[in-house]
């Protein structure tokens, strides 16, 4: 079970939540070529440690938010707190 | 033994009923099955990753193309990742043309293994039963068997009636939240053991001169004349591979690793469409063989056969979350053990004996990354997912004729890395990843 810290419901299970993967910036549609698309869609770092990743906290708040994740051990760090606008998107 | 005249080093001990009576008498104890050599400072080429892929394509680099300067590297010892966690099925039934061909070609490969590798694979082709629990289902399922049977693959669709008939255990009743309404029926799908085909590959390749070096972890590959830092990175080149042992010199290196292929293959500059889950698996306790096929649902992301010894052996889907960790979770075992005995209550007082989880490299398409990349001399064998297992022979094979004659084989081309760059994707529902 993983501990996800929610940054309006506390900790919950990772299975009330949504894993929404990797964050990356969006290309700008004005600009963006094709290859920065597809390479924005698919292509992914993957590390074997800390990681920004976005969440759903599906059976909760229902706000999208962004943490960061060791994904070698599951540790957080630095969760936001509640009321903590940081990283968090209506 | 068959197919292993070129490049033979030494006299093999050969398997046989006659070898084990003959050494059981004279009290003579077995060779040991492959050489611990030095590393070398240099090869003709390197494969990273010891497990069946790894091995398979050492193996026919060795034996199709004569190529027997080859070291195979692994950072633990051999078959000690995916190789040996995995469920051993095998099968072809697959939905796309391009996966059907493919699966196809290794299943016929697994057929002859033991024969090829004189080594006894025990291949049991039982049979493989995809459950459908929804008229959705059972549409996607005749549409798989029209798609298998075109290529020539023995796939049928077969009503509960039948499905109790090959495995009475199914509960084929109204009575479940999702009812067993059909079944795609693959006859020619089974299990074979995989650790057995492991030492299979790497016995013959050790035969034919290829070496196999574990506790050898890459720690860098040497390029040059690439857009990145240190020369790596497209336009560039491979001149060799750093490892925990010392520096190697080659200009091939063929990245033939699960779990840890987004890691390698940033060693030299590739970025891959790659996220690492874990997928976990459980065995229970042996009983009285009861059930004659693998039996799979997709809707419940289950997978059950019976091993030889009679333990029921349970695979799922992967874990949700992308992580490195492969600590098992008590989730899984609830979720497991509620579809297991949904499918099947008369196993309710059966016991786990254990479970475990593996590495899985999952791709955004549910298929395989193949082939070249945009580092000459970089070559991947990745994105293996759920199914890398029952495709080890024909990868190997295929990699290694891309490896050695430097064009990309008709079989493995819908699967190259540059799909994603022009977006045509492969789309393999079929994985056992996949619900329906």
């Amino acid at each position: 079970m993983l501990l996800v810290p929610c940054p309006n419901c506390g900790p919950r299970n990772s299975a009330d939540l949504r894993y929404g993967g990797e964050s990356h910036a969006r290309p700008d549609p004005a600009t963006a070529a094709p290859l920065q698309w597809r390479g924005y869609l698919y292509l992914r770092d993957n590390p074997a440690g800390w990681l920004r990743e976005t969440w759903y906290c599906r059976s909760g708040c229902r706000r999208w938010f962004t943490l960061e994740r060791n994904t070698a051990t599951n540790e957080f760090r630095d969760p936001p707190q509640p009321g903590d606008k940081r990283g968090t998107k209506a | 033994m068959r197919g292993i005249a070129r490049g033979m080093r030494r006299r093999p001990a050969k398997y046989s009923a006659a070898a084990l009576a003959w050494r059981g008498l004279k009290g003579d104890s077995w060779p040991r099955v492959w050489r611990d050599t030095e590393l070398k400072r240099s090869y003709d080429a390197v494969v990273i990753g010891g497990g069946v892929h790894g091995l398979a394509t050492a193996y026919y680099l060795a034996r199709n193309h004569g190529m027997t300067n080859v070291a195979v590297l692994d950072k633990a010892y051999l078959g000690s990742g995916a190789s040996g966690r995995n469920t051993a099925i095998v099968r072809a039934n697959y939905l796309t043309p391009e996966g059907v061909a493919f699966y196809d070609r290794s299943l016929q490969l697994y057929n002859s293994m033991a024969l090829d590798l004189n080594i006894n694979v025990m291949f049991s082709e039982r049979g493989h039963l995809t459950l459908a629990h929804s008229d959705a289902a059972l549409r996607t399922m005749h549409w798989r068997a029209e798609v298998n049977k075109l290529q020539g693959v023995n796939s049928s669709v077969i009503g509960p009636d039948e499905i109790s008939e090959i495995a009475p255990s199914l509960d084929t009743s109204d009575h479940p939240r999702y009812p067993i309404l059909g079944a795609l029926y693959h006859p020619p799908g089974g299990i074979v053991r995989h650790d057995a085909v492991v030492w299979g590959y790497a016995r013959a390749a050790d035969h034919m001169g290829v070496e196999m070096h574990q506790k050898t972890e890459v720690l860098d590959i040497l390029c040059e004349g690439g857009d990145g830092p240190n020369g790596k990175g497209a336009g560039g080149r491979v001149t060799g591979v750093r490892t925990n042992r010392g520096d190697i010199s080659t200009p091939i290196v063929i990245n033939c690793t699960a779990g840890w292929a987004g890691l390698i293959s940033a060693m030299a500059g590739v970025r891959l469409p790659i996220t690492t889950h874990p997928l976990q698996a459980a065995v229970t306790e042996p009983v009285k063989v009861f059930l004659p096929t693998v039996v799979v649902s997709g809707s419940l992301h289950v997978y059950i056969s019976q091993t030889d010894r009679g333990e029921l052996v349970f695979g799922a889907a992967v874990d949700a979350v992308a992580t490195y960790s492969i600590r098992g979770s008590l989730e899984f075992t609830e979720e497991l053990a509620g579809h297991v005995l949904e499918l099947m209550p008369s196993v309710s007082r059966m016991r786990l004996l254990r479970q475990w989880s593996g590495l899985c490299d999952m791709t955004p398409d549910y298929s395989p990354v193949m082939g070249f990349t945009p580092v000459d001399g970089f070559l991947v064998d990745v994105g293996w997912g759920t199914y890398g297992f029952k495709a080890a022979p024909v990868s190997g094979e295929q990699i290694a004729e891309a490896a050695a004659t430097g064009r990309t084989p008709e079989l493995i081309a819908p699967f190259a890395l540059s799909r994603f760059e022009t977006g045509e994707l492969v789309g393999e529902k079929g994985a056992a990843a996949v619900g329906h």
